[in-house]
C-alpha cells in the first residue's frame, strides 16, 4: 500500500516537473520569439497554468483526500469559489511580500504580480487542491509534524522548497555582472521555480529513504 | 582569575580594536615619498625629495617660456555639465563662447578619488595619484614636499601670488610672495570665502609684478555641499564665476603683448555627486572640466594631435588593406604577433602599476591580522562558558605549563621582527615604533595565543569525559537560531564580492525583512498553536524542514493569519477582549516591515541603484519646503511622544524645548520654514539656536548619569536606574534629532516606534534570550546605518554635522558630531539594547554580560573575515575605491563597539556592586 502510494506521488510529482519543462521549451515552436529570459512574462503566465492545469487534472484524477461524503452540487460551486478566492488573496499577499522586501512599488507591477501568481501556483494551489479552503488543515500542515498522509508532506516539501528557491534567487541581484537574467523578476521566478523542481524531485525520494520512521497519525 | 563576559569581551573588543589600528596603519601607508628627508630650510621652501636613480631628467637647459602670465582659476567642485552642459550655456554664456569660438583647448578631467580637496591639489601641483591616506589627513594637511609645480616655478625665479583656499598655504607655506588664504571649513558659508578672492583681483589684474596667480574659489563647493547641485543658488554662483573670468580674460588679452601671450587655466579640483557632497568616485564627482584658454592656441596647433592624426591615418590604411582581401598569411601572421606582443605589454604594465601604486606594510598588516583573528578565535572558543547562566568565566593568567610557551613564542617572535626589520627595504610602521612597545605587542600576540591553546585543551578535557548535561545536546534550532546564524554567515561572505560591499545595505534590508517574517510565524505559533505543537517535538520529520524552511513555513502561516483577521470580529466576545493585544501583536511584524519599506525608499543609497529618484531627494528639492516643514514638524511631535514616556518630568520639559530648538535651529539655517514666515529670511548659521539645544542634549545626560551614579551608591531599586538609562538614550536621541538633516527626522521616528514596538509585542512575549535579542539589535542597527543615507562610499558621510554650532572648524568636536551623526542608527539601537537588558534583569541576571558578549562577537566576526579578505584582494581593481573605503567604515565601527561595550560593562559592574551591598 505504501508502496504503490509512494510510487504514485513519484508519478505525479514527476508529471509536475515535465510539465515545467514543457512549458519553458514547447512554446517556442508556436509563438514567435518565445525565449524563457526574453519574454519572460509570457513563460510566467504559461508557466503557472500548464502547473495549475496540470495540478488540478492530478486531483481530479487521483483524489489523494478521498472524501468519503457525497456533497451537494452548491456546496462544491461555494467551495470552488472560495477556492478562487483564497487563491487570489494569496497572490495579493504574495506580492505585498514581494513589495515589503523591496520590489518596485508601480514601476514593473506586471512583472511582480505575475511572479506573484507563480510563487501561488507552486504554494497554495497545491494547498487547495489537497487540502481544499480549510484554513484548520492549512495551519495543521505547516506546523510541526502535522503531515498526515505522503501527499501532504509531500506538500510541504515542494512548498517550502519553491520559497526558498525565490528567496536565494533574489541573491544575485545586486551583482554588478549585468546579465540578462538578472533582471528583476527573473532571478527570482527562475529560482523558485528550480526550487519547486527540485522539491518535486526530492519529495518521494525523501519519503522512500524515511518510510520507516514515517508514522502519521490518523484524524 | 574569574571575569564576567561582559568585562571579558570589553577587553577582547578593546585589543582587538588594537590590532584593527596596527592593520589599518599597514594597509594605508603614509606614502613614503612625503616622509621629509632632509630639514626644511628656514628661509626658502623645503625642496623636494631629490629623484631617485634612473628618474634623471635629460634637460640640459631649462626650456623657453612660453607663457608670459599664467593665471589658474580653480573652482571648487566645478563639475563638466556645469560648464559644457546646459548650466553653463544658461549661467556662463562668456566661458561658453570662448569655448566654442576656439582660442581654448577644453578638456573633461577625470580627478582620481578620493575627490577630496586637499588630496586634489597635490594630484594637480605634483601629477601623481593621491593615496588614500590623503582622506583622513586631509584636514591637517603638512607641507608638501614632492617635486610640484609651485616648487618649480619658485625656484625658475617666477612670482607666485596666491588667493584662495588656505589649505594650500599650509601646503605650500613659503612659496607664494602674497597670499590671503580663507579658511574652507565653514560649509554654510556661500558668498564671504569668494568676495575674500575676488576683492584683490581688481589690483593685481592692474599690477606687473607677478607671473603666476593663483585663485581658489570655494562657494561652490560649500554650495553644493548644503544644498546640492540642483539648488537655485547655483545658478547665480556660476555667473558669477562667469563674470571673473570674464574681467581676468580680458585683463589678460589687454596686457598682452607682441612678445609673448599669457594663458588662463579654469579647472575643478573634483565634482560633486548628486546629493552634492564628494569623495567618492561617482560620475559627477569625478568629472571635471578643465579649460587652457589663450590667444597662443588660435596660431598653433598642437604637434601631439598631428601625430594621433597620423596614427589614425595609418590605422585606417592597415585596415582598408585588411578589407581589401589582402588576407595572406602575412597580414594573419602580423596581426597574431601585434596581439601578442600588445597583451604582454599590458599584463607587464598593469602588474607594475599595481604594485607601484598599492604598497603595503606587509609586516604590520600581519600583525595587525594575527591580532585580531586570535582575538575572534578566543571569543569563539568561549561561547558556551560566557553565554552559560553565570556568564563567568576562569581566565588562566599563569598557567604553569603555558608559561614555556611563552616565552618560547616571545622569544621566536622577537627573532622574527628582527630578521624582517633588518632585512626589509621599504619602510615599516611596525618597525619604527619603539622596542619596548614592539616587545609589548609581541607579548600580547604571545599572551593570546597560550589563552587560545588552553581554552582548546579545556574543551577536549569537557568531551574526555562522559556528557553530564544532556539537555544541551537535547535542544533542538528554532527558526530565529537557524535565520540567526545563516544571515551572519551569509553577510560576512558576501563581503568577498565588491557588488555586495556596494549595495551592503540590500544584504541587511533583505535579513531584517526575513527576521520580521520568521518573528511574525513565531507569533503565530505562539498564539495559535500552542495546543496543538507541544507534544511530540521529536521526530525525525521535522527537524529538517525546521532547518531549511523557516521562511516558507512562516509565509504559508501568514496567509491563514491575515484571513483570520478579518474574521476576528466574529470570534465570540469574551475571546475579542482578550484578543485585541493579540491581533496588535500579530499585526506588529507587518507594520515594522511597511515602516522599512518606507524607510528604504526615502534614502536611495549604494551605487547601482543610487540615481533613482527617493523621497530624501524630492524633499530637499526646494519647491517643496513647506512639505519638509510639515514633515519635520511631525516627526519632531513624534519623537517627543515616543521618548517621554519613561522620562522624568523636567526632562521631559527639556526634552520638548530641545526639539523646538531643534526646529528653529533648522528654520534659521533655511532647511524649514515657519509657518507664519513667507518672505525669504536672511539666512544665519543658527549658531545660538544649536547650542541652546546642545545645553539641553548635555541637561538630559546629566540628570540621566546622576540618576545612575545614585542608582550606583545608593543602593537604590533598578527603576532609578533604568529610568537613568532611559534620559542617556533620550539625550543621545535629542543631539540625533539635531545633527540628522531635516529629511532624515523620519528615519529617528521609525527607531523609537520599531523599538517601542518591538519590546512591547514581540520580545517580551515571546521571551527570546538575550543574545538572540542582541543580534536583533545589531541587525536593526546595521539596517538603520543604511536606513539614514549612509553607504559603503566617503561621499555619503554628512561632514555638516560637525559644524553645528560651531563658529569655526574644532577638531575634536567636529570628529565627534560627525561620527556620532554617521554612527547614529547602530549607537541608538545598541543604548536601547542596553536600556533593555537592564530592564530584563530580574528575568536572567546576567541578561546585560551575555548582550554585552555577543554585541563584540557580532562585530569581531566580520571584521576578522574582511582584514583577511582585504588582505587577500590587496591588488584587486576596486581595491581604493570598495573595499577600502568599506575597511574604514568597519574599524570606525569597531572603535564605537568597543566604547559602546565599555559602557555596557560599566552598567554590568553596578549590578554587581549592587548585589554584594545586598
Amino acid at each position: 500500500m505504501r508502496e504503490a502510494e509512494i510510487r504514485r506521488l513519484l508519478a505525479a510529482n514527476l508529471l509536475c516537473a515535465l510539465s515545467v519543462v514543457l512549458a519553458a521549451v514547447v512554446p517556442a515552436f508556436f509563438l514567435d520569439g518565445f525565449s524563457v529570459l526574453g519574454t519572460h512574462l509570457t513563460w510566467l503566465c504559461v508557466c503557472s497554468v500548464c502547473v495549475a492545469t496540470l495540478n488540478i487534472i492530478l486531483h481530479l484524477v487521483l483524489k489523494p483526500n478521498q472524501s468519503p461524503k457525497r456533497r451537494f452540487f452548491a456546496h462544491k460551486i461555494s467551495r470552488f469559489l472560495k477556492c478562487c478566492i483564497y487563491f487570489f488573496m494569496s497572490c495579493i499577499l504574495f506580492h505585498a511580500i514581494i513589495v515589503l522586501y523591496g520590489a518596485p512599488l508601480i514601476e514593473s507591477v506586471t512583472e511582480t504580480f505575475l511572479f506573484a501568481v507563480l510563487l501561488s501556483t507552486f504554494t497554495t494551489l497545491q494547498c487547495l487542491c489537497l487540502l481544499g479552503p480549510n484554513i484548520q488543515a492549512w495551519i495543521r500542515v505547516f506546523s510541526k509534524n502535522g503531515a498526515m498522509s505522503i501527499w501532504e508532506s509531500s506538500l510541504q516539501i515542494t512548498s517550502m522548497c519553491s520559497l526558498l528557491g525565490a528567496w536565494f534567487g533574489a541573491f544575485p541581484i545586486p551583482l554588478d555582472w549585468d546579465r540578462p537574467w538578472q533582471v528583476w523578476p527573473i532571478s527570482c521566478s527562475l529560482g523558485a521555480t528550480f526550487g519547486y523542481m527540485a522539491g518535486l524531485i526530492i519529495a518521494p525520494l525523501w519519503i522512500h529513504w524515511n518510510r520507516k520512521q514515517l508514522t502519521y497519525k490518523s484524524r | 582569575m574569574r571575569l564576567r563576559s561582559g568585562v571579558f569581551a570589553s577587553s577582547c573588543l578593546l585589543v582587538q580594536a588594537l590590532g584593527v589600528a596596527l592593520f589599518l596603519r599597514g594597509f594605508f601607508p603614509v606614502p613614503v615619498r612625503s616622509v621629509p628627508r632632509r630639514e626644511a630650510r628656514a628661509d626658502s621652501p623645503a625642496e623636494p625629495a631629490p629623484p631617485g636613480p634612473g628618474m634623471v631628467s635629460n634637460w640640459t637647459k631649462i626650456p623657453p617660456p612660453l607663457f608670459k602670465k599664467v593665471v589658474i582659476v580653480l573652482i571648487d567642485a566645478l563639475r563638466d555639465d556645469f560648464v559644457f552642459g546646459s548650466k553653463g550655456k544658461q549661467f556662463m554664456p562668456y566661458t561658453t563662447q570662448v569655448v566654442e569660438k576656439g582660442t581654448s583647448y577644453s578638456f573633461i578631467a577625470e580627478a582620481k578619488p578620493p575627490t577630496v580637496t586637499m588630496p586634489r591639489i597635490k594630484a594637480l601641483m605634483t601629477g601623481s595619484i593621491p593615496g588614500f591616506i590623503d582622506v583622513v589627513v586631509n584636514l591637517n594637511s603638512p607641507a608638501l614636499l614632492d617635486d610640484n609645480l609651485i616648487w618649480q616655478a619658485k625656484t625658475a625665479g617666477k612670482r607666485i601670488i596666491f588667493y584662495g583656499d588656505d589649505t594650500w598655504v599650509k601646503l605650500f607655506p613659503k612659496h607664494f610672495v602674497e597670499y590671503d588664504g580663507t579658511t574652507s571649513f565653514f560649509v554654510s558659508d556661500f558668498t564671504e570665502v569668494d568676495d575674500n578672492v575676488t576683492r584683490h583681483l581688481d589690483t593685481v589684474l592692474k599690477r606687473e609684478d607677478w607671473d603666476l596667480l593663483i585663485l581658489h574659489y570655494l562657494g561652490l563647493d560649500h554650495i553644493g555641499h548644503m544644498t546640492g547641485p540642483n539648488s537655485p543658488l547655483v545658478g547665480p554662483k556660476l555667473r558669477e564665476m562667469d563674470n571673473i573670468l570674464k574681467k581676468v580674460h580680458i585683463s589678460l588679452l589687454s596686457k598682452e603683448e607682441a612678445s609673448l601671450p599669457n594663458l588662463l587655466v579654469v579647472c575643478g579640483d573634483h565634482g560633486m555627486s548628486e546629493t552634492g557632497s564628494h569623495g567618492g568616485s561617482s560620475e559627477g564627482e569625478v568629472h571635471t572640466p578643465l579649460l587652457f584658454i589663450s590667444s597662443a592656441f588660435e596660431k598653433r596647433s598642437d604637434p601631439g594631435y598631428e601625430h594621433f592624426k597620423i596614427a589614425e591615418k595609418s590605422h585606417g590604411n592597415w585596415i582598408k588593406l585588411y578589407l581589401e582581401g589582402n588576407n595572406s598569411e602575412i597580414l594573419l601572421n602580423l596581426g597574431k604577433k601585434i596581439l601578442k606582443q600588445y597583451l604582454e605589454a599590458l599584463k607587464t604594465l598593469s602588474s607594475s602599476l599595481s604594485k607601484q601604486v598599492a604598497q603595503y606594510d606587509m609586516y604590520s598588516m600581519m600583525v595587525g591580522t594575527v591580532i585580531i583573528m586570535e582575538v575572534l578565535l578566543l571569543l569563539l572558543l568561549s561561547v558556551p562558558k560566557a553565554l552559560s547562566k553565570r556568564a563567568e568565566f576562569e581566565v588562566p593568567l599563569s598557567p604553569p605549563l603555558f608559561s614555556l610557551v611563552f616565552y618560547l613564542m616571545c622569544l621566536m617572535l622577537c627573532a622574527v621582527h628582527v630578521i624582517v626589520c633588518t632585512s626589509a627595504e621599504s619602510l615599516c610602521y611596525f618597525c619604527s615604533m619603539s622596542w619596548l612597545t614592539a616587545v609589548g605587542v609581541m607579548m600580547l600576540i604571545s599572551a593570546l595565543m597560550c589563552g587560545i591553546l588552553s581554552a582548546i585543551a579545556k574543551i577536549l578535557e569537557n568531551y574526555r569525559l562522559p556528557v553530564k548535561n544532556p539537555i544541551v545536546s537535547n535542544s533542538s534550532w528554532s527558526e530565529i537560531d537557524v535565520l540567526i546564524l545563516a544571515g551572519t554567515v551569509g553577510h560576512v561572505l558576501s563581503l568577498g564580492a565588491s557588488s555586495f560591499i556596494e549595495e551592503e545595505h540590500q544584504t541587511w534590508y533583505f535579513l531584517i525583512n526575513t527576521l520580521c517574517l520568521v518573528l511574525c510565524q513565531e507569533l503565530c505559533r505562539n498564539n495559535f498553536l500552542l495546543k496543538e505543537c507541544d507534544p511530540q517535538l521529536g521526530t525525525s520529520a521535522k527537524q529538517n524542514f525546521d532547518s531549511i524552511g523557516e521562511v516558507s513555513e512562516c509565509k504559508n502561516i501568514d496567509i491563514p493569519a491575515a484571513s483570520n483577521s478579518k474574521l476576528g470580529k466574529a470570534t465570540s466576545s469574551s475571546e475579542f477582549i482578550k484578543g485585541s493585544d493579540k491581533w496588535i501583536s500579530l499585526a506588529t511584524p507587518w507594520i515594522i516591515l511597511i515602516c522599512c519599506r518606507l524607510l528604504r525608499s526615502l534614502n536611495q543609497t549604494g551605487v547601482q541603484w543610487a540615481h533613482r529618484p527617493d523621497f530624501g531627494h524630492w524633499l530637499t528639492s526646494s519647491e517643496h519646503k513647506s512639505e519638509l516643514s510639515f514633515l519635520a514638524a511631525v516627526s519632531l511631535l513624534m519623537i517627543f511622544f515616543l521618548v517621554q514616556r519613561r522620562c522624568s518630568l523636567v526632562s521631559k520639559i527639556a526634552m520638548a524645548l530641545g526639539l523646538l530648538g531643534v526646529y528653529s535651529y533648522r528654520a534659521a539655517i533655511g532647511n524649514v520654514i515657519f509657518p507664519w514666515q513667507h518672505g525669504g529670511k536672511d539666512i544665519s548659521k543658527g549658531i545660538t539656536e544649536a547650542r541652546f539645544v546642545y545645553v539641553f542634549v548635555l541637561g538630559i545626560v546629566f540628570t540621566g548619569t546622576k540618576d545612575l551614579l545614585k542608582s550606583q551608591v545608593i543602593s537604590a531599586d533598578s527603576t532609578t536606574k533604568s529610568t537613568g538609562l532611559w534620559e542617556v538614550y533620550s539625550g543621545l536621541v535629542l543631539l540625533a534629532a539635531l545633527l540628522f538633516r531635516p529629511h532624515n527626522l523620519p528615519v529617528l521616528v521609525f527607531c523609537l516606534l520599531i523599538q517601542t514596538m518591538m519590546t512591547k509585542y514581540i520580545w517580551i512575549p515571546l521571551k527570546f534570550d538575550a543574545a538572540q535579542i542582541t543580534i536583533m539589535h545589531y541587525w536593526f542597527g546595521q539596517a538603520f546605518f543604511y536606513f539614514q543615507g549612509n553607504s559603503n562610499g566617503i561621499a555619503t558621510v554628512d561632514i555638516s554635522a560637525g559644524f553645528v554650532g560651531l563658529d569655526s572648524y574644532v577638531e575634536i568636536p567636529a570628529i565627534f558630531l560627525t561620527a556620532f551623526a554617521t554612527y547614529a542608527g547602530p549607537f541608538l539601537w545598541a543604548i536601547h539594547l542596553l536600556c533593555y537588558l537592564s530592564s530584563e534583569v530580574s528575568r536572567n541576571s546576567a541578561a546585560v554580560g551575555h548582550g554585552c558578549f555577543c554585541y563584540a562577537l557580532m562585530r569581531s566576526i566580520p571584521v576578522a573575515i574582511y582584514v583577511v579578505l582585504v588582505t587577500g584582494l590587496r591588488y584587486h581593481l576596486f581595491i581604493w575605491s570598495v573595499f577600502s573605503p568599506k575597511l574604514l567604515y568597519e574599524g570606525v565601527h569597531v572603535f564605537i563597539t568597543a566604547a559602546v561595550c565599555l559602557f555596557f560593562t560599566a552598567m554590568d559592574q553596578n549590578h554587581s556592586y549592587i548585589k554584594v551591598q545586598d
